[in-house]
């Protein structure tokens, strides 16, 4: 199981997708961390690494634009199936629209590594099954 | 038996005769064991080389011989968003409730050098701070703020060399002259490299460009720092107070090196470096932390550098309160969180502060909470009388033997760069950024186990609690307003002279000539900093990031 991990634009804040990266690779995924990266480039390397889950992640408050457009060039090229998940400083207000335009769910600060895991091991389950 | 044998036989006694067992083991967060007493057996050495006075090597005590009985720390709080007229206004504001000096934070195409128009700047413009293309926005930024009297810091790293030439540009045009033009550039490209992410031309130019701006400011500036080495940003990457102070000084000897190596003398420049850091909320670990780097940095400097003058030892250091320490959980209690780093950051004799605003884990501060985290600094210094007495803390048998075990932790993390080939080539090979991913990790495996406790986050959690209602929201018409304003100033603009700015720095940045001139006649004609950074990538190139995870 692929997962893609990146940062959303120019905002460069590591940690957390770090973290998340490090984590995932403990839980059995091979994972493929970008550093930034802009829509465009991310969906055709997400297709091209024929990633099952792409972790993004965004401080500086672009989510707002680059996630749905992330999302529509995913849908666009081929990739609907690619799991998307959101993590960093996103408000609770926001939250609604990053679902609405096909986010599987948003990771804000302090909510538990396990929550995601718990959908990357579903994810693992699934892969098994299909092999 | 002399006085201290005594001492360490009474404890023995004491020990066997309330403890029934010792208690559980605890350490501080960056691993340096804690004792559950200490007594004047663990405080080693002699007062007077060890501590001293203030404003006296080894600087222990403070860098200055009055510390804030002479003058009270900086109030410095970081603000800046959307265009330069709406930050105008915010620094108006803080001015009007008590702040004393500026700290502007800048959006993220202007610190990785792009135009408000560039495909690049898409979702950015005006978001994490204020929009800086060209010297007009620069003029409206600064726009009636004193600054004769004012100092200002810019949060600026990949386009510093740029944004000093504005503001000595502005400054100017008000009349200020430069020896009284004070100030701060971030301009510490190393740390950006790890842990910020800012970064636009490789290292050697980027060293080069450094070197610059501090040779120019020792000639022409003397009140403005042209670097402010931060070890803020490892911290709040993940590394430990230890990796903070350790890795800040492996850059700052970088620095001196670089800078020797012009065959400028260290005393020439060494008085306008600067530092900054992250004060979290473990008080005493913060507090040893400042004071052992107070003293590693002025012994470094008088043995390994062979400065003479005073102000080359003087470890002169601005912190910010918040970042990773805060919680988005029951966000109110994040005031007492900045509340104690800010204790900590005075009582470790800091020079200014930024006390980050309880909200930041959500958005970029209100105006209501961006005036709470100000006040947190006005009351400390007001009503808990903060500053009253130098170094309060000296003396406790616990602050000094944590302050020596601190110094040891830091000398220790500083070998193991030096056996890399010094900070440079440390970060080159993506050393500096594995040690802070390893230990970044650790930390959410203790946090997520609950091994370390965070209020409301993992214990006593409260799952009904409500998030914050009102918050900052970004303008959305900002982005077309500031790209309507950068195609009118390329409309008015001498085109030839802005044109022939920019051939005369592409030349120079080929060549070893001092770029500050260059830069300087850039920007008073009105080139952008979108169109200066092009023309130093076209010659210098990009960083290429090694691969870390």
């Amino acid at each position: 199981m692929k997962a893609v991990v990146a940062l959303l634009g120019l905002d460069s804040h590591w940690r957390g997708a770090v973290v998340v990266a490090r984590a995932l690779r403990d839980a059995g995924a091979e994972v493929v961390y970008l550093g930034n990266q802009f829509p465009a480039a991310l969906a055709a390397m997400a297709l091209q690494e024929d990633a099952r889950l792409l972790a993004v992640s965004s401080l500086s408050g672009s989510h707002g634009t680059l996630v749905p457009e992330l999302m529509r060039l995913l849908h666009e090229r081929g990739g609907g199936g690619i799991r998307v998940v959101v993590g960093g400083a996103i408000p609770p207000a926001d939250v609604p629209a990053l679902r609405a335009a096909g986010v599987s769910d948003v990771f804000p600060p302090g909510r538990p590594l396990d929550d995601l895991l718990g959908l990357v091991r579903g994810l693992l389950a699934e892969e098994r099954v299909r092999q | 038996m002399d006085a201290g044998e005594r001492i360490e036989a009474e404890r023995a006694r004491w020990a066997r005769a309330h403890l029934a067992r010792p208690p559980a083991p605890e350490a501080l967060p960056c691993g340096i064991p804690v004792e559950p007493l200490y007594t004047p057996r663990d405080v080693e050495g002699d007062y007077l080389e060890r501590l001293g006075f203030p404003g006296e090597y080894p600087f222990t005590r403070g860098v200055y011989p009055t510390m804030y009985r002479g003058r009270p720390w900086t109030i410095r709080q970081y603000a800046g968003f959307g265009a330069a007229e709406e930050s105008n206004r915010r620094y108006r504001y803080l001015l009007e409730h008590g702040q004393t000096g500026l700290s502007v934070a800048l959006d993220l195409p202007t610190q990785c050098g792009y135009d408000s128009d560039d495909p690049m700047a898409e979702a950015e413009v005006g978001r994490v701070g204020v929009a800086i293309d060209t010297l007009r926005d620069m003029e409206i930024l600064l726009d009636g703020l004193p600054l004769d009297r004012v100092s200002t810091s810019f949060t600026i790293n990949g386009t510093a060399a740029i944004l000093l030439a504005m503001y000595v540009a502005v400054a100017e045009a008000q009349g200020v002259p430069p020896a009284r033009i004070a100030g701060t550039i971030q301009n510490d490209i190393l740390k950006e490299y790890v842990a910020r992410g800012t970064w636009i031309f490789p290292v050697e130019p980027s060293l080069r460009l450094i070197a610059d701006t501090i040779e120019f400011c020792a000639e022409r500036l003397p009140r403005f720092n042209p670097i402010s080495i931060a070890g803020a940003h490892f911290r709040d990457a993940g590394g430990t107070a230890i990796q903070e102070a350790a890795y800040t000084l492996g850059d700052a000897f970088a620095y001196v090196e670089t800078v020797r190596a012009r065959g400028i003398e260290v005393d020439r420049f060494a008085p306008q470096l600067s530092f900054f850091f992250y004060t979290y909320t473990d008080v005493f670990e913060e507090v040893a932390k400042y004071r052992a780097m107070r003293r590693l940095w002025a012994r470094a400097m008088r043995e390994r550098f062979g400065a003479r003058r005073p102000e080359s030892l003087m470890f002169r250091f601005g912190n910010v309160c918040g970042g990773h320490s805060l919680t988005r959980e029951e966000p109110l209690n994040n005031i007492t969180r900045v509340t104690l780093g800010a204790l900590a950051s005075v009582l470790g004799g800091t020079q200014s502060m930024f006390t980050a605003a309880w909200d930041e884990a959500y958005a970029i501060p209100t105006e209501e909470s961006a005036r709470t985290a100000l006040r947190i600094q006005q009351i400390l210094l007001h009503e808990a009388g903060a500053g009253r007495t130098i170094d309060p803390l000296a003396g406790s048998y616990y602050v000094e033997a944590l302050t020596d075990r601190m110094e040891q932790a830091i000398e220790a993390e500083l070998r193991r760069v030096d056996a890399q080939g010094g900070m440079v080539r440390a970060v080159e090979s993506g050393w500096v950024q594995r040690e802070i991913h390893r230990e970044a990790y650790r930390q959410e495996r203790e946090r997520q186990a609950g091994a370390r406790v965070v209020v409301g986050v993992n214990r006593f959690r409260d799952e009904g609690a409500a998030p914050p209602v009102a918050l900052h929201r970004a303008d959305p018409a900002l982005a077309a307003r500031q790209v309507a304003r950068l195609a009118e100033v390329r409309r008015a603009r001498d085109g030839t002279r802005a044109a022939a700015a920019l051939a005369a720095l592409r030349e120079a940045a080929a060549g070893k000539a001092n770029l500050m001139p260059l830069l300087l006649d850039a920007v008073r004609a009105y080139a952008s900093v979108g169109e200066i950074a092009s023309v130093l990538r076209e010659v210098w190139g990009v960083f290429r990031e090694p691969a870390v995870v």
